[in-house]
């Protein structure tokens, strides 16, 4: 029952393109030949039709099960590693699984009501399979208080900036990304190394960024992508003088001037391109101009059949590569009557430029006024002596609350013009901001977190 | 340096930061004549809680706002350390 209208990852991977791969710390694997082969483990053969979620330790072995299973199961759940595990039964539930790929002992789930794959290395041979279906990709929201959203996307709908772009530009690209490819912004990347016929480098969980880079360079990667502060901790880590990508990539949180300006500086080779996608709205567009924001233009129908709107101030989008729908029981809807997804992400029109301000429900209220603490960042952020911020709210007995700021400095930075900063970023803070936006403290600190997801971490993300 | 020298101190600093001009500062100073908004009183709170580890005004659920600047010191000297 093959079905030649619907293309699967496999249709990407014939034998003709020679030396692509795909690595991570411990093993390279030949994506060359890899339709010849099988990584799953068992009664795999089984998994034709069904709902599957994968859910194995690293990476790769998840890359290869995508790469056997698509077009080939009903569903593929990608459970991204920090998964809570008491999220997980309901998970379960919600998207129908009936299949678990994993390259871990089950412990809630070992009862006999799901059919139990295991996940190696692709080293025995192929099932032969011919692409089937449209497999329906279920992936997580990525924010942190309760549980995950199941959202359903489908392949055509996941590659359509890809092959927007033109895939076949990118055929000799070695793509890299700090993201993890279970997640939207991983797999985008996973998607344009396999649909774009080239090669990638996963990241690793808690490697130091100075053996990360080590292998970036080691594999020869040419496209890179991360979030602005992924990219503020590389700016941050002396490794970055070794490493020379042609393309950088820039998503997943507003990525302000400063970010781009020190990325042009550290990387005066590459093009650099900062994109609007989310997980529910999927990839809006690119901007590749090194200016913050958007082009003003870019609202209404572009010609990719992306269609954008702001109402009410936050950004709206519409497209066939927005996610199909929210899945399981009691889910809400994911878009308006008119199909277009609310992002909630915050928009403000400046000279013909849209500018991004930050999340609706990131919002602090300081008696009654709105501050999003991303304005107050991009004021922070140009200081040259700082790295990263983070602006916050914190409890007041008199105003119900007002604005911090976490600093990271840059490495190296006297101690003992701490003083001398914090003067300097609080008058520029004054000429630029609103007094009630102007943080009320500014707290030097070492570091700063970032989610699984590689945002800056947010008390109310 | 007492608490009324830090909390004074913190003032002419936020003062100078809002470009607002004290008057001389004394005890029986009504706070609406030091010049300061309830934004201004916000950092100041903030800070000495940062400096001297307490705010009386959230750690007190019923505590009156101090009317004069002698009561705002006294609210922080008279909290148990």
């Amino acid at each position: 029952m093959s079905q030649p209208d619907v293309l699967a990852l496999r249709e990407y991977l014939g034998p003709e393109l020679k030396g692509r791969t795909i690595s991570d710390a411990r093993h390279v694997i030949s994506l060359t030949d890899i339709l010849g082969h099988s990584c799953l483990i068992g009664r795999y053969r089984e998994l034709s039709g069904r709902s599957v979620m994968l859910a194995t330790s690293g990476q790769l072995q998840s890359a290869l099960a995508m790469i056997e299973l698509d077009g080939i199961a009903r569903r593929m759940l990608l459970c991204p590693p920090d998964l809570d595990p008491d999220h997980i039964e309901a998970l379960l539930a919600d998207a129908e699984i009936d299949a678990i790929v994993t390259d871990r002992p089950l412990h809630r789930c070992d009862d006999g009501a799901y059919l139990v794959v295991g996940a190696g290395l692709p080293e025995r041979p192929g099932a032969g399979w011919k692409t089937e279906r449209a497999t329906e990709w279920l992936m997580l929201t990525s924010g942190t208080s309760g549980p995950p959203k199941i959202v359903g996307h489908t392949l055509d709908g996941l590659a359509g900036a890809i092959i927007a772009d033109g895939a076949a530009r990118y055929q000799n690209a070695t793509w890299a990304t700090f993201y993890d490819i279970r997640r939207y912004g991983g797999l985008q990347i996973f998607l344009r190394a396999v649909i774009g016929g080239g090669s990638m480098v996963l990241s690793e969980p808690r490697e130091a960024i100075v053996d990360h880079v080590a292998r970036l360079r080691a594999g020869g990667v040419t496209h890179i992508s991360g979030t602005p502060s992924h990219w503020r901790k590389l700016l941050m880590s002396s490794a970055v003088a070794d490493f020379s990508p042609r393309y950088v990539r820039l998503s997943g949180e507003i990525a302000d001037q400063a970010v781009l300006d020190g990325l042009a500086r550290a990387f005066p080779q590459a093009s650099i391109g900062h994109a609007y996608a989310s997980t529910e709205a999927g990839v809006g567009f690119a901007v590749n101009d090194g200016r913050e924001g958007f082009p003003a233009d870019l609202i209404g129908r572009n010609r990719d059949g992306v269609e954008m709107k702001v109402v009410d101030g936050s950004l709206r989008i519409r497209s066939h590569r927005t996610a199909r729908s929210y899945v399981g029981t009691g889910a809400p809807q994911l878009t308006d009557a008119e199909g277009f997804v609310d992002t909630g992400d915050l928009v403000e029109l400046r000279d013909e430029r849209y500018y991004f301000v930050g999340r609706r429900t990131g919002i602090i209220n300081i008696g009654g006024l709105k501050v999003h603490p991303e304005e107050v960042e991009t004021v922070i952020n140009r200081h040259e002596c700082v790295r990263m911020s983070r602006a916050r709210s914190r409890r007041s007995p008199i105003t119900g609350a007002i604005v911090v700021a976490d600093i990271v400095l840059a490495d190296g930075t006297d101690a003992g013009r701490h003083e001398t900063i914090r003067t300097e970023i609080l008058s520029r803070c004054n000429d630029a901001l609103a007094a009630y936006k102007v943080p009320a403290v500014i707290r030097f600190v070492e570091r700063l977190d970032l989610t699984a997801a590689g945002k800056l971490t947010r008390a109310d993300a | 340096m007492s608490v009324k020298l830090r909390i004074f101190s913190a003032m002419q600093q936020i003062a100078e930061e809002q470009k607002v001009t004290l008057p001389q500062l004394r005890d029986d100073l009504a706070l609406q004549d030091t010049g300061f908004d309830s934004l201004a009183f916000a950092i100041l709170v903030a800070r000495l809680e940062d400096d001297l580890g307490i705010d009386p005004f959230t750690i007190a659920e019923d505590a009156a706002f101090p009317s004069t600047v002698g009561e705002f010191i006294r609210a922080y000297e008279n909290v148990p350390a």
